[in-house]
């Protein structure tokens, strides 16, 4: 269990400890107790090549990408447009075949296995479409289950685990096993296991895939509480809907990004049968897009 | 901080040891049959390597007690034909001991701490209108008291006047007394033996019960001085000899080799015509022969709990392939390929050990359903802590070597592939 695999010299010390270091609502503190890079995602054209038999499928042919700080963006696109792929190297699950992937201004693609576990368990957050609970375990062993795999992870296990869970508004469901909670519940507990890490990006894999529309707007109205504390959200879906929640768009096709525009520029917003929930979208600045207000504080 | 992280790595690990296990046990818990059937082969395995040693121990307990009793000093003479040599042919009259041919013994034998000639024949023995045959009657020397560790309850043991004059007495044991219908202080009176009449002049303590060496216990036995058995059989049956301590049985017996070489003027490279067997030899033997046993109950055994292992493996394989979302959400957190491994391997040595339990409480079971037959002769049979230790080890040792494929073959998911996994 090597701890001290080289982490680049840009990485800044505060960095260091963050397994330990509990962060309390960022919105109290505003956006810069965080290290500048967190949250942020650069993408130098990543290409993923499977070989099927003497073929080859390109299933990422060329994607750049940026996502700063506390932005909030859905990825759009028709099956096998990749999108599944660029999660799944965006949550260092998977290797591209080539290009560089650099997540909190650290280089990705060159670390080892046990380093990328690492990175998996501290600064990437997975929520799945099928909530992916334990059966056995309560909600509040559920949403520790990461701090298992951190060093001193025993140290604020408990505190952590009702503070996780209190964000997702689920403080009175601690002892309750996944078969007794809703669908709505299974899913806010698998988001306090995915942020009880402070992780700097949070990946959503059709996060309401499973839910019903009513409980899909629940999980994104936390989303959108999420973001306003400053947390960098990334999600896949297919839905227009739950796209629109989002603040920018990457939509994809054949393994590239086809268009990558902010909310209000996008087809979503046209196709729009009424103007979306949640909260009253901020004047449109120019394009890359802006933060919104609450966590407007310096991030270039 | 570095000191934190190095205090928290043993607690992190000895956590997820912990959470391995628990989940182990709600794992087995919630699949109660297919748990006991996997454990099954261990269970076995366990319970018959714990009942097989408690048997062993109970046996070797009973006879070394059985030896203890006999006395584990003795040393057996007899003579023997040889099969080779000019003596091959030689009547046993010519064989047989002399009765003189010992006096000197000792002085040779440092080793041999008392020794007697003993003869035996079988005589009707009379005693007023009481008439009983098939009497044992055995003439032997006042050391023979020392020897057998049999005195006399009640009147005198044999004296050295006895022996040296061959006086018509006899000691008889209470079991001979009741059959004469003798009076209760039957010393002083007259018995008739064959055609001679002896006087009791004492009462021997009863030979101690063993169940190995039980088997002349049935007899009536009666004890006369030696010079008074030759009179009766003209021959000396054997000469009994003790040795100062049983790790000195090797030196006497070589020491008495040498004398009785002599005194039978052997010639060189001519083939001994006696025996002498000590009981300590016997012993070792009997050792030998449970440490033999043992192996080949371990082997048998070890082939029991191999086939355990491999119902463990198989079981292993299935929570796998059942669990592989489990496993891909875990790798997805951060669980790194050896945390994997730990926790399957924890869970096939935790189905193991539990199994190992049950076998050791079944082979408890077995234990005392073995000393309570009575025709066993396996009431000491206990199992002793060491085995109890190495049914554990064994079982530890099997989940660890099954669960090891299981276990790799989980650390190695493709956690995409798991997470994919129906």
């Amino acid at each position: 269990m090597s701890q001290t695999v080289g982490l680049p010299a840009r990485v800044p010390p505060v960095q260091e400890p963050r397994g330990l270091q509990g962060r309390d609502g960022p919105a109290t503190h505003g956006p810069d107790t965080r290290a500048t890079d967190e949250g942020m995602i650069h993408l130098e054209d990543i290409r993923k090549i499977y070989k099927v038999g003497v073929e080859r499928i390109h299933a990422l042919d060329g994607v750049s990408l940026h996502v700063r700080p506390n932005e909030y963006v859905a990825i759009m696109g028709p099956s096998g447009s990749g999108k599944s792929t660029l999660m799944n190297i965006l949550g260092c699950l998977d290797r591209p075949t080539s290009g560089a992937y650099e997540l909190d201004g650290q280089a990705i693609t060159k670390m080892r296995a046990g380093t990328l576990a690492r990175i998996r368990n501290q600064r990437i957050g997975f929520v799945f479409q099928s909530f992916e609970l334990l059966g056995r375990l309560n909600a509040t062993k559920n949403a520790t289950l990461p701090l298992l795999y951190a060093p001193g992870g025993w140290w604020s296990l408990k505190k952590r685990a009702r503070a996780a869970l209190q964000r997702v508004g689920l403080g009175d469901r601690l002892r309750h096993r996944p078969n007794q909670l809703s669908g709505g519940e299974k899913q806010r507990v698998a988001i306090a296991r995915a942020l009880i890490m402070n992780p700097s990006i949070l990946l959503a894999d059709e996060p309401t895939g499973n839910l019903d529309s009513r409980t899909s707007e629940e999980i994104l109205a936390l989303f959108a509480k999420l973001h306003r504390e400053g947390q960098t959200i990334l999600m896949v879906t297919h839905e227009p809907d739950v796209a629109r929640h989002a603040r920018r768009i990457i939509r994809m096709k054949d393994g590239r990004v086809s268009s990558d525009l902010p909310v209000e520029k996008d087809a979503v917003w046209a196709t729009a049968p009424s103007p979306p929930p949640g909260p009253s979208l901020p004047p449109v600045p120019a394009s890359p897009p802006a933060p919104p207000p609450p966590s407007g504080g310096p991030t270039a | 901080m570095i000191l934190l992280r190095l205090l928290s790595l043993p607690i992190t690990l000895a956590r997820l040891a912990g959470q391995s296990a628990w989940l182990a046990l709600a794992q087995v818990w919630a699949n109660k049959v297919r748990s006991v059937l996997t454990m099954i082969g261990i269970v076995i395995g366990v319970a018959s390597v714990t009942a097989v040693i408690a048997a062993l121990t109970g046996l070797k307990t009973s006879v070394l007690k059985d030896f203890e009793a006999f006395g584990t000093n003795k040393i057996f003479i007899v003579p023997h034909r040889p099969d080779s040599g000019p003596q091959r042919h030689a009547p046993w009259q010519t064989l047989a001991f002399k009765p003189r041919m010992f006096d000197d013994l000792q002085e040779h034998c440092p080793s041999v701490e008392a020794f007697t000639r003993i003869t035996r024949t079988s005589q009707t023995v009379k005693c007023g209108k009481v008439s009983l045959g098939d009497v044992i009657v055995t003439g032997v020397d006042p050391a023979w008291h020392k020897i057998e560790n049999r005195w006399v309850r009640q009147g005198r043991p044999f004296s050295h006047v006895d022996a040296t004059r061959g006086t018509s007495v006899c000691l008889i044991d209470s079991k001979l007394q009741e059959k004469l219908q003798l009076d209760r202080d039957c010393t002083g009176q007259s018995i008739l033996v064959g055609s001679r009449t002896f006087v009791v002049i004492g009462l021997l303590e009863p030979r101690a019960e063993t169940s190995v060496f039980g088997g002349e216990g049935r007899n009536l036995e009666l004890f006369v001085p030696f010079e008074a058995g030759w009179k009766m059989t003209e021959s000396v049956s054997y000469v009994l000899a003790s040795c100062r301590s049983p790790e000195l049985s090797e030196d006497a017996r070589a020491e008495l080799r040498f004398f009785l070489r002599r005194a039978r003027h052997i010639a060189m490279g001519q083939p001994d015509n006696f025996e002498i067997e000590a009981v300590e030899e016997y012993l070792r033997r009997f050792t030998e022969i449970a440490t033999v046993i043992t192996l080949i109950a371990g082997g048998i055994v070890g082939i029991s709990l191999l086939v355990g292992g491999v119902g463990i493996m198989n079981i292993m394989l299935v929570s796998v392939s059942e669990r592989t979302r489990e496993i891909g959400l875990r790798k997805a957190v951060g669980a790194r390929p050896s945390i994997i491994l730990l926790q399957f391997l924890v869970e096939a040595v935790m189905l193991c050990l539990l199994g190992g339990l049950i076998g050791v409480l079944g082979g408890q079971l077995l234990t005392s359903i073995m000393a309570s037959i009575p025709a066993a002769k396996l009431d000491k049979a206990y199992i002793p802590l060491w085995a109890v230790a190495l049914a554990f080890g064994f079982a530890a040792t099997v989940g660890v070597l099954f669960g090891m494929f299981p276990a790799i073959k989980a650390a190695r998911l493709d956690p995409i592939e798991a997470l994919r996994h129906e």
